[in-house]
């Protein structure tokens, strides 16, 4: 793969400005978010939004409270307080699967596939929701499931094609590098065709040019579906690349917000990064 | 049904756009392409086919294409493409095919070289390419692309989708319906219709204009040695910009009228190879050795019994498989163990490779190992090599059927003419010879010589049965400062031919003795690192590990005792050899794009490295510049061993072979 279109540098320069990525109103607003597990407290009193169109990333240390934000927005996690608009409405307590029905899709820090069944399959999985024919019309391959099968397959496809992972369709996971384990992950989630997307460090531990890769399928992601996406991911190049807007979280607490480059020079963002003599 | 057709005609298929017009009058419904997308494969029928090239033909006119204009082509093997070329032709253009891998400083030359106004390429990743250059190619007037991924929200006005390019095409035919038909008759046989540019081993690029008339005269000569029909199937997996490609799956296609088949990526081919299991084969000596390294990396990761029987059984092939090929007598013992060795091993390995349907297998464009050669022929493929150049239509010589010999490139092809000059350079005359250098009467001029002959700068001879055999580039063949011959490419191969290795440079011309650089094959060596329980962190790391300089030493030694076997090459065993601490690449320059060894380049980049394999020093730093994909430049330093290998005394009489 050729890679001179892919430096952050590079597509930082092509890259649409957000207005022309036709970035719109709010859709998720979260509002004075408190998360406390026993007397842990994991998330104080944070407030965000996140608008359509737009890649918006969540920096901050380790065990800054990221995860959990990203566990609030899928409804893993309920804050104690707190409230969150979606789309406008607020959102009452909700399963995950009410998120993921709503459009809401998820990649995970630890890679979370079926190792022992193919690329295509994994990638199936994530067409869970939009199969509307029964379970036993499925096994029997018969009648409208066999048509429905024919299409989901065809999406299936169309995503392989747009990660460029043609040529490990038939492969079982767990033979794939860790890189490639990564793409099929996101394979899934935008099999469902997510409106939100939320990429939970996707890079970790990937070699440079994997995360050119991945920098290119995350821009063209937004770019051609015009999909929402929630990065949290420690590769400062990386994000101040391909963001929008970021925010940064520290113990628990919101310590900026805004586009890359003020966040960049934001002094208790770099404390927080950098430490400081006190 | 099909040569009835064709001979009838033949006075009027002169061209490539009448061939094609032909083809979807008389076999309408006949698969002409196939692509897979989407995990499915889609066939285009001439008709079709035709269909589509009106289309482009008409769109590119209307875009102000003009006969005698050249359009860049840039892409993988996509049926896109391939109709851009024959719309190329019909509106008397000269088609040029890039190398897609090129970098676009590399694409440079060649776009100012041809003054090319008009490109179709295939994707963004060539879009990107064109418009870096766009500066020191000012007359570029338009790209035209097919994949609009990720080309949103470029703004160039340059810049043109096929699509859009096919739908003005359309609707201008629907105007204007005479007009492409009456610019196919303006044709003629001997028009330009491809420039093909030479691979640059030595100088700038040259660009070779062929007519269609020389690659008619080559695509039917090689089917009437080899009887092709319309119902073979290829798979079209190579550049297009090498003369091989475009002999296979552009002119033979389109003479025959049968069917190529494109893969789906690059990283598809096997699969789609097997998926396709083409008929006619054709694929460099390179590809035959990677197909060969996975088979034996995986043989010995098989079972013990697995194991077993591939011994066994390939030993009962390499007793007897090539003989049955070529219709020689073969006891009736070693018949029924071979037909059993078929249904156990030999069938299930070639429909792995993806050849069981294969008639014909060629390879050509380097010499292949011995060994490599015998392995297919013993399997059941029917593997034969030809021999050629760009400037030829890569159409000399073929080798007939049953008349197969390892070491020769067979008898001179139909309508060719061979004849050897004194220092033994071959040279040759007929339909398929080059029109012309372009723009370059001077290097026209230099290379045929006043009665015609094309002068190819390969050495060679006839056997006594006919067959030419090539020893090296005539120029590459030199002399030990004892007056030995030394052939570079002749030990190289023999060195390459193990899974082990994977490139190998020696030196040797007007030396006292021969050396070698050799680069490991990363995965080979890998795996087998991998079974030794070896750490290692990267190739140079496994490349520097002393068992590996044992294993490598071992290939060494075993090919020195196959040159001490044959009276002229035993002078020139390897003495010393060393391990490079990283691999020969294209974008160094080490390699040309089709793989070959730069050997001047190398000489002079590692020239420390060669005073030390000449001297007796057993250890030599060396700092290299690498530069990657993107354009970039790093630097690898490594101190590289030197070791001494094992050399035999001569012994004429040993083997023959």
């Amino acid at each position: 793969m050729m890679m001179n279109d892919l430096a952050p540098g590079a597509q930082l320069q092509q890259a649409p400005t957000a207005t022309e990525r036709r970035v719109g109103e709010v859709i998720l607003d979260l509002q004075n978010i408190s998360l406390s597990f026993g007397g842990v407290k994991a998330l104080t009193n944070i407030s965000f939004d996140i608008r359509e169109h737009e890649i918006r990333s969540i920096i901050g240390p380790n065990g800054a409270g990221k995860s959990s934000m990203l566990n609030v927005i899928n409804g893993v996690y309920h804050p104690q307080e707190g409230r969150i608009l979606f789309r406008g409405e607020p959102r009452q307590k909700m399963e995950p699967h009410v998120a993921a029905a709503q459009g809401i899709a998820r990649t995970f820090q630890n890679i979370a596939l079926f190792k022992g069944m193919t690329v295509i399959d994994n990638i199936m999985t994530g067409r869970n929701l939009k199969m509307k024919c029964g379970l036993f019309a499925h096994a029997l391959f018969w009648g409208r499931a066999q048509k429905e099968e024919i299409e989901h397959r065809r999406k299936v496809e169309e995503v392989i094609d747009f990660l460029e992972i043609q040529s490990i369709r038939k492969t079982p996971v767990g033979r794939l590098p860790y890189g490639l384990q990564k793409r099929v992950e996101l394979g899934r989630a935008l099999a469902a065709e997510p409106s939100l997307l939320l990429l939970d460090e996707p890079m970790a531990g990937m070699n440079v040019e994997e995360k050119q890769d991945m920098c290119r399928f995350i821009l063209d992601v937004n770019d051609q579906f015009g999909t929402t996406i929630v990065l949290i991911e420690h590769d400062m190049g990386v994000v101040m690349d391909i963001s929008d807007r970021v925010v940064v979280l520290d113990y628990g607490k919101k310590i900026g917000d805004g586009a890359p480059d003020e966040v960049k020079n934001n002094p208790e963002v770099i404390a927080a990064y950098l430490g400081t003599s006190h | 049904m099909s040569d009835s057709g064709q001979t009838s005609q033949a006075a009027a298929l002169d061209t490539f756009p009448r061939l094609l017009m032909h083809h979807a009058a008389v076999r309408s419904t006949r698969p002409a392409m196939r692509e897979k997308e989407y995990g499915i494969w889609q066939t285009y029928t001439w008709a079709e086919v035709a269909q589509n090239v009106r289309a482009i033909a008409c769109g590119l006119a209307e875009l102000g294409f003009k006969r005698g204009d050249r359009l860049a082509i840039i892409g993988d093997n996509r049926p896109r493409l391939y109709w851009s070329v024959a719309a190329c032709q019909c509106l008397g253009g000269i088609p040029v095919m890039l190398y897609q891998d090129a970098v676009a400083q590399e694409m440079t030359y060649v776009l100012q070289d041809a003054e090319i106004q008009f490109a179709i390429v295939e994707d963004q990743e060539q879009v990107d390419k064109l418009l870096e250059v766009q500066s020191d190619v000012p007359f570029l007037r338009h790209v035209i692309y097919d994949d609009a991924r990720g080309l949103r929200h470029y703004t160039q006005t340059l810049l043109m989708a096929l699509d859009a390019l096919q739908e003005t095409g359309r609707s201008h035919d629907r105007n204007h319906p005479d007009f492409l038909d009456a610019e196919i008759d303006k044709g003629a046989p001997d028009d330009v219709s491809v420039m093909l540019y030479t691979s640059g081993t030595t100088g700038k690029p040259k660009g070779v204009c062929q007519t269609h008339g020389a690659f008619i005269a080559a695509a039917t000569g090689a089917m009437q040695v080899d009887g092709l029909t319309d119902r073979e199937d290829i798979l079209s997996y190579l550049p297009m910009a090498w003369v091989g490609d475009h002999l296979f799956s552009f002119a033979q296609a389109m003479v025959a009228g049968f069917s190529i088949n494109c893969p789906e990526s690059g990283e598809t081919v096997m699969t789609d190879l097997r998926e396709i299991g083409p008929t006619y084969y054709f694929a460099p000596p390179r590809v035959f050795e990677n197909l060969l390294t996975q088979v034996m990396i995986r043989m010995e990761d098989a079972g013990a019994v697995k194991r077993a029987l591939f011994r066994y059984f390939m030993d009962v092939a390499r007793r007897c498989g090539a003989d049955l090929l070529d219709g020689k007598p073969v006891s009736v013992a070693d018949r029924l163990l071979y037909r059993l060795g078929d249904l156990v091993v030999y069938g299930p390995l070639k429909n792995v490779l993806g050849m069981s349907r294969i008639r014909v297998a060629y390879t050509a464009g380097a010499a292949i190992g011995p060994d490599l050669f015998r392995f297919y022929r013993s399997i059941g493929v029917n593997l034969k090599q030809f021999y050629g150049q760009t400037e030829t239509c890569a159409y000399v010589c073929l080798q007939p059927d049953g008349q197969i010999k390892l070491d020769s490139v067979g008898k001179p092809a139909p309508f060719v003419e061979v004849k050897l000059a004194d220092n033994g350079e071959i040279l040759v005359k007929g339909p398929m010879l080059l029109k012309a250098y372009y723009k370059r009467p001077d290097a026209t001029a230099e290379s045929i010589d006043a009665d015609g002959y094309f002068m190819t700068g390969d050495a060679g001879f006839f056997d006594a049965d006919g067959h030419l055999k090539i020893i090296d580039r005539a120029k590459d063949v030199g002399r030990l400062n004892d007056g030995s011959m030394f052939a570079p490419n002749y030990i190289e191969n023999k060195l390459k031919f193990f899974q082990h290795i994977k490139e190998a440079v020696t030196f040797g011309n007007g030396r006292d003795f021969v050396t070698a650089f050799i680069n490991i094959d990363l995965e080979a060596v890998g795996n087998w690192a991998e079974r030794k329980g070896m750490a290692y962190s990267g190739y140079t790391d496994l490349a520097a590990q002393p068992a590996v300089y044992e294993l490598i030493r071992d290939c060494v030694e075993k090919v020195n005792a196959d040159l001490a076997a044959d009276p002229k090459m035993s002078g020139s065993q390897i003495r010393r050899f060393l391990i490079l601490h990283k691999e020969l690449d294209a974008d160094d320059g080490e390699l040309t794009r089709t793989r070959k060894v730069r050997r001047n380049f190398i000489a002079e980049r590692y020239d420390a490295l060669i005073d030390a394999l000449f001297s007796d020093r057993t250890s030599q730093h060396i700092e290299t510049v690498v530069k990657y994909e993107d354009g970039r430049e790093g630097r690898v330093s490594a101190d590289l061993r030197i070791e001494d290998a094992k050399t035999f005394a001569p012994q004429a009489a040993k083997r023959a072979a």
